[in-house]
């Protein structure tokens, strides 16, 4: 996966540009920098939520596994009736190795609503398992999650590495991958209004 | 995308769905209406045609602003709109549940609350007909307006503003069958108006509805 020169919007806003790295399979891509410096931004356009600006991004149709600070999760469902949800959409069968990843088989049967606010992360992270794509694209994934589960979470992106698959994760915590390079995004930060003021240019050219 | 129809009615009869609460709005509205009205049976005859799809029409109204709304707010929208299955075929799906959950009720109870206001027998296999081509239009338009407004604090409000005029036709088509049966005139036609705005709505919103929702989750 190459991403070259690649701008981004929040809503009328360009957040992001100049953004530019490759991901090879088996490695992991880490991205920093401070609260609102575009983190989510790039994660929602290499998902294709949002369309960018400007740049190119090359990778395979349909790779990216995108999981945001929603959880995604639907309170009335059990767990396994929401993994097993998310298995059919996408297409795969088993549901029983992300019950295992995330240790959810004692929880199973529960309805996701009873769930504290961890084992509801668990079990969005658990999704991932279940969506058979290569690239995960992550905001945040460790977001109330204790240590025991962090090193859980560390050792299912390591297991996803190691059978060909990339990650980029955008997170403030050490996560111990061996795998993984690190991306910080502060310079690529481009906090201004896009181009649209039709006066702009003249006021410019005015100038003395 | 049959997983995402299942899941759709699954929730809809766990607890919090909604399943039911249209169905008694159109219950209590079709009670309420000879009450208002007084009990003179012939006056009543007159106007049940289009009181009952007045009633079917803002029970639709109601769960609408659920549709994809709570999708949103859990964050399940994002990961649909990135999962391999085309947001248009979502739209279908969602209206479908929509209607099987909400229309099709509607249109079963129908004939009973006839009886209460007084419809003519002759009348009743055209209100059964109009209502069960009518509806799927009501919960496409109301997909597609709901998909506009996805994300807006309070949008439920602008949804109705939205969506009533748009319900038009199938309101004045829908009920004219009735009333022309009733009244003994030709309800052929009306109905087959009623079926083709149900169809074109089947075939066009869906990709509205889906365009207006990837602008909203940008």
């Amino acid at each position: 996966m190459t991403v070259t020169d690649l701008a981004c919007a929040r809503g009328p806003a360009q957040v992001l540009a100049g953004v530019t790295f490759s991901l090879a399979p088996g490695t992991a891509l880490i991205l920093r920098g401070p609260n609102g410096s575009g983190k989510t931004t790039l994660l929602r356009t290499l998902a294709g939520l949002t369309p960018p600006i400007a740049g190119r991004i090359e990778m395979a149709e349909d790779a990216v596994a995108y999981a945001g600070h929603a959880d995604g999760i639907k309170a009335q469902l059990t767990v396994a009736e929401n993994l097993t949800f998310w298995a059919r959409v996408f297409g795969t069968g088993d549901i029983g190795p992300a019950l295992a990843g995330f240790d959810l088989a004692a929880l199973a049967e529960r309805r996701a609503g009873d769930m504290s606010a961890g084992q509801r992360r668990r079990l969005s992270l658990a999704r991932l398992l279940v969506t058979g794509r290569p690239v995960w694209c992550l905001d945040e994934p460790t977001v109330s999650l204790d240590t025991a589960n962090v090193s859980r979470f560390a050792a299912a992106v390591t297991a996803h590495l190691a059978a060909g698959g990339s990650a980029i994760i955008a997170t403030h915590i050490d996560l111990g991958l061996s795998a993984a390079q690190s991306l910080d995004i502060t310079p690529f930060t481009a906090k201004r209004l896009p181009d649209t003021d039709p006066f702009g240019a003249d006021f410019e050219g005015a100038a003395p | 995308m049959i997983a995402i129809l299942n899941r759709d009615l699954a929730l809809a009869f766990r607890a919090g769905g909604g399943f039911g609460l249209g169905l008694a709005f159109f219950l209590i509205f079709a009670t309420l209406v000879p009450l208002g009205i007084g009990p003179d049976t012939g006056q009543l005859s007159g106007i049940a045609a289009g009181t009952l799809w007045l009633g079917a029409l803002l029970a639709c109204l109601l769960s609408l602003d659920r549709l994809f709304q709570l999708d949103w707010e859990d964050g399940t929208l994002d990961l649909i709109a990135t999962a391999p299955v085309p947001l248009e075929g979502v739209v279908l799906m969602k209206a479908l549940a929509h209607w099987l959950t909400t229309g099709l009720p509607l249109v079963l109870l129908a004939p009973v609350l006839g009886i209460l206001l007084n419809l003519p027998g002759a009348a009743m296999p055209w209100l059964l007909a109009s209502l069960a081509i009518g509806t799927p239009a009501l919960s496409a338009i109301g997909a597609f307006g709901a998909a506009l407004t996805v994300g807006l604090k309070r949008g439920g409000l602008l949804l109705s503003l939205l969506v009533l005029p748009l319900y038009v036709p199938t309101l004045i088509f829908g009920a004219l069958a009735v009333t022309r049966a009733v009244t003994g005139q030709d309800a052929l036609s009306p109905l087959l108006y009623t079926a083709g705005i149900t169809l074109g709505a089947l075939a066009l919103l869906p990709f509205a509805a889906a365009a207006a929702l990837r602008v909203n989750l940008r």
